[in-house]
């Protein structure tokens, strides 16, 4: 039979209070007599006792409301025991709120303070432990509701942790971009150009009194948006390191070179410079070139790297594979190909799979120095800032130089500050000299 | 029904007889001495025909005197043999005790390493043949108990024949205990060939996530029915580890196997207080807490002497393939 906690009156003048903390949590047990719940008034603050022993089964005024005295605040009762059945209340008075959620189904496995049921195995508490989770939301299967492993084990199950995860532009998604690039669906459709769809704008309720829009958010936002959030803040202390580099010599290789590319049909950037250099780096330092298990640290044997491309409604990193066998001229040309059907949205799935490092180029849109997000399960990634002529004292000289930020941002579990230096010191000195 | 080629399977029995018959003939130096284990061939059949084979100076008859079976064993194993006592019932092996724990097993370590005790002493142990209080023990858990000395369990034809030889040819005090309600009930396969099963590791007979089940000896081969039958019939996926060695313990492969499923039965067809299952539990519960997913659970005897002659009370009593899989069931669900 269920209890009604009433709130009472606390003066002969005093008609309403203020809820404050709950003392017991829903699905807890308490002992009549204990206190469950702090009531403020203009006057006193006090604790309420509990009416009867038995099982918080609802709180009806949450924490923070005012309510007339005689109002209903919560229940106690049996497990399993439906609090709404005995509870019918009705408004008095304006500024009171009255609950009016569906039955409380207090599962078997609330948490408990006392009896059988709470009772946990010393691998369920370890399990709990170790993996950080709150035993509330595990269903028990064993006798009485009891968790046992195999139910931590399920419950882990659904939770896979992201690490194993692929990366969200390694999610091949629904849009165009991944449709094979003949689509015979297409064909039989009036109108053959490839659509892309941008995410439908729709009014809303003024919110706060602030007009605006919502706007569904699309499937490779919602993805970056996941992988950014679970990279950086639940995977990997992110560290960034910063070094300018001089790219005189890449500069005039560059313009030696660039006619002659062209030639052969290759369009030379910049960008194949940062992916040698970095391909050969990564060889001397190969916990860059890593990814991080709790086994141990993988480290890859080849140097895939990923350049992230910025497309219309996000961004995609499509992979160099084997950066590491490539001359320059093969490179340029699989940076072109990729940066290209990228923006076509012609890639292949595998093509942004895979990938070892990443490197971003957010000079191109004039940023000078950026702290990007590891791209899991990677160790590191390089931020390429703007290519600009800075001034430069070379031998007591003044001399005007292209120079640019480089910023890497590694993964602090995986190296310390002087690998990750010793490696872009490393990519510096290679740029700097190129011949 | 086609049967596949010739895959001859052996009782146990018959695989003891290959084990001593094999290793009368690979070393000059085994001998045998038991009590009508010559011209009958002992009481179970074990050693059939060896004396013809061997001779009566190799297969030797023996006084009804189990003390001095031990004692004439221990001064011919320090004196360059390979002798095999065979003790016709487990029950009659206590007047050997003193010889068993005071000299045999602490021979060597007194010796400070001089002398070795290279002998097996077999024993049938166990219940359910009607046998009544003396002739249906178990006495593992009084032996296992004991620094120095090796126990072995076997509970296949495989292993029997294959830890019997082992047995023979290891520098140590073995104590062989054969179930004798297996001797003919359970036949397996038997490699053809000299082989041995080594003393020590325990076998994972079957493997399986849900809990695992730990037992030796007849106890080892009901339980091998018992969690094929709950596999079937309810799912449950059972480890079964057949402990083979008491001593030396294979501790490692009992706790790995804990750690994987976190719920352990232990089976033993002795009384339960103080059963070698006990030392079982208490390992578990010592090095594997942690990975406990349930309390350890015991199935064994009740705490009566030994096992009744009346047949009602011996089923009452004994261990059986649907006892463990209720068992099985109850742990489960914990």
């Amino acid at each position: 039979m269920a209890t009604k906690i009433i709130m009472p009156q606390l003066g002969e003048t005093v008609v309403d209070g203020t809820v404050g903390e709950w003392l017991i949590e829903v699905g807890a047990q308490v002992e009549e007599f204990e206190s469950i719940v702090r009531i403020s008034t203009d006057k006193v603050d006090t604790e309420i006792p509990a009416p009867a022993s038995g099982v918080l089964l609802k709180i009806l005024i949450e924490e923070g409301e005012t309510v007339d005295s005689g109002v209903v605040l919560g229940v106690i009762g049996e497990v399993g025991e439906n609090a709404d059945k005995s509870v019918s209340q009705t408004t008095t008075n304006g500024h009171h709120k009255v609950a009016q959620s569906d039955a409380v189904g207090i599962p078997m496995r609330a948490k408990q303070t006392s009896g059988d049921t709470g009772h946990v195995t010393p691998v369920v508490a370890r399990m709990i432990e170790e993996h950080n989770l709150d035993i509330g939301q595990i269903t028990g299967t064993g006798r009485h509701g009891r968790i046992r492993k195999k139910d931590v084990l399920a419950y882990l199950e659904t939770q896979k942790s992201p690490e194993t995860e692929i990366a969200p532009w390694e999610i091949p998604a629904s849009g165009d971009l991944f449709k094979p690039t003949v689509n015979y669906e297409d064909e039989l459709e009036a109108t053959p150009q490839p659509k892309v769809s941008r995410p439908q704008a729709k009014p809303t309720p003024v919110a706060n009194g602030v007009p605006g829009e919502l706007v569904a958010l699309s499937k490779m936002r919602r993805s970056i948006a996941q992988h950014m959030v679970e990279s950086k803040l639940h995977t990997a202390p992110h560290v960034t390191t910063v070094m300018e580099v001089d790219l005189h010599h890449v500069t005039q290789h560059r313009a030696a070179n660039k006619e002659d590319f062209a030639k052969r049909g290759v369009k030379l950037t910049f960008t194949p410079y940062f992916v040698a250099a970095c391909a050969k780096a990564l060889q001397e330092a190969p916990e860059l070139n890593a990814r991080w298990t709790d086994e141990g640290l993988f480290l890859n044997h080849v140097q895939h790297i990923g350049m992230a491309v910025a497309i219309d409604d996000g961004l995609i990193v499509p992979v160099i594979k084997n950066a590491q066998d490539y001359n320059l001229a093969g490179l340029a040309r699989q940076v072109n190909d990729l940066a290209e059907r990228a923006r076509n949205r012609h890639l292949q799935p595998s093509e942004i799979q895979g990938g070892t490092f990443t490197i971003t180029n957010h000079g191109v849109s004039g940023s000078l120095l950026a702290t990007p997000i590891i791209n899991q399960p990677q160790s590191a990634i390089l931020g390429v800032g703007m290519i600009e002529k800075r001034v430069k004292v070379i031998n007591d000289a003044i001399a005007i130089r292209p120079c640019a930020y480089l910023s890497l941002t590694f993964d602090h579990r995986v190296a310390d500050g002087a690998a990750a230096d010793s490696f872009l010191m490393r990519v510096k000195q290679i740029l700097e000299n190129w011949s | 029904m086609t049967t596949p080629s010739k895959v001859e399977t052996k009782t146990l029995i018959l695989a003891l007889h290959e084990a001593m018959n094999e290793e009368l003939a690979r070393d000059k130096r085994v001998f045998i001495v038991g009590e009508d284990v010559g011209r009958r061939g002992g009481v179970f059949r074990a050693t059939t025909n060896l004396i013809d084979k061997y001779g009566a100076q190799r297969v030797v008859d023996s006084p009804l005197a189990e003390l001095s079976i031990v004692a004439i064993g221990l001064g011919a194993a320090i004196t360059d043999t390979l002798p095999i006592c065979e003790i016709q019932f487990a029950d009659f092996i206590f007047p050997a005790f003193n010889q068993l724990l005071s000299e045999v097993a602490r021979f060597y370590y007194r010796s400070n390493g001089q002398w070795h005790v290279p002998m097996v002493v077999r024993a049938p142990y166990g219940g359910g043949i009607g046998g009544g209080l003396y002739h249906s023990q178990s006495i593992e858990s009084f032996f296992a108990h004991i620094p120095g000395l090796k126990v072995v369990v076997p509970s296949t034809p495989e292993d029997a024949k294959g830890l019997l030889k082992a047995a023979v040819r290891d520098p140590n005090p073995v104590l062989y205990l054969e179930p004798k309600k297996g001797y003919r009930a359970i036949k397996g396969i038997v490699p053809e060939g000299d082989y041995i099963t080594p003393i020590g590791p325990a076998n994972i007979s079957r493997t399986g996530s849900d809990l695992t089940v730990y037992a030796y000896g007849m106890m080892a081969h009901y339980a091998r029915i018992a969690v094929e039958r709950v596999a079937k019939q309810d799912g449950i996926d059972v480890e079964l580890i057949d402990i083979r060695t008491l001593a030396p313990l294979d501790k490692e492969t009992l706790i790995q196997s804990f750690k994987k499923t976190g719920k352990a039965l232990v089976v033993y067809e002795d009384n339960k207080t103080m059963g070698f299952g006990a030392e079982i539990a208490a390992i578990l519960a010592e090095e594997a807490f942690e990975y406990m997913d349930a309390p350890i659970m015991r199935l064994a005897a009740p705490d009566v002497p030994s096992v009744p002659f009346s047949h009602p009370l011996q089923e009452a009593f004994m261990i059986n393939p649907d006892k463990i899989a209720a068992a099985i069931r109850e742990l489960e669900a914990y």
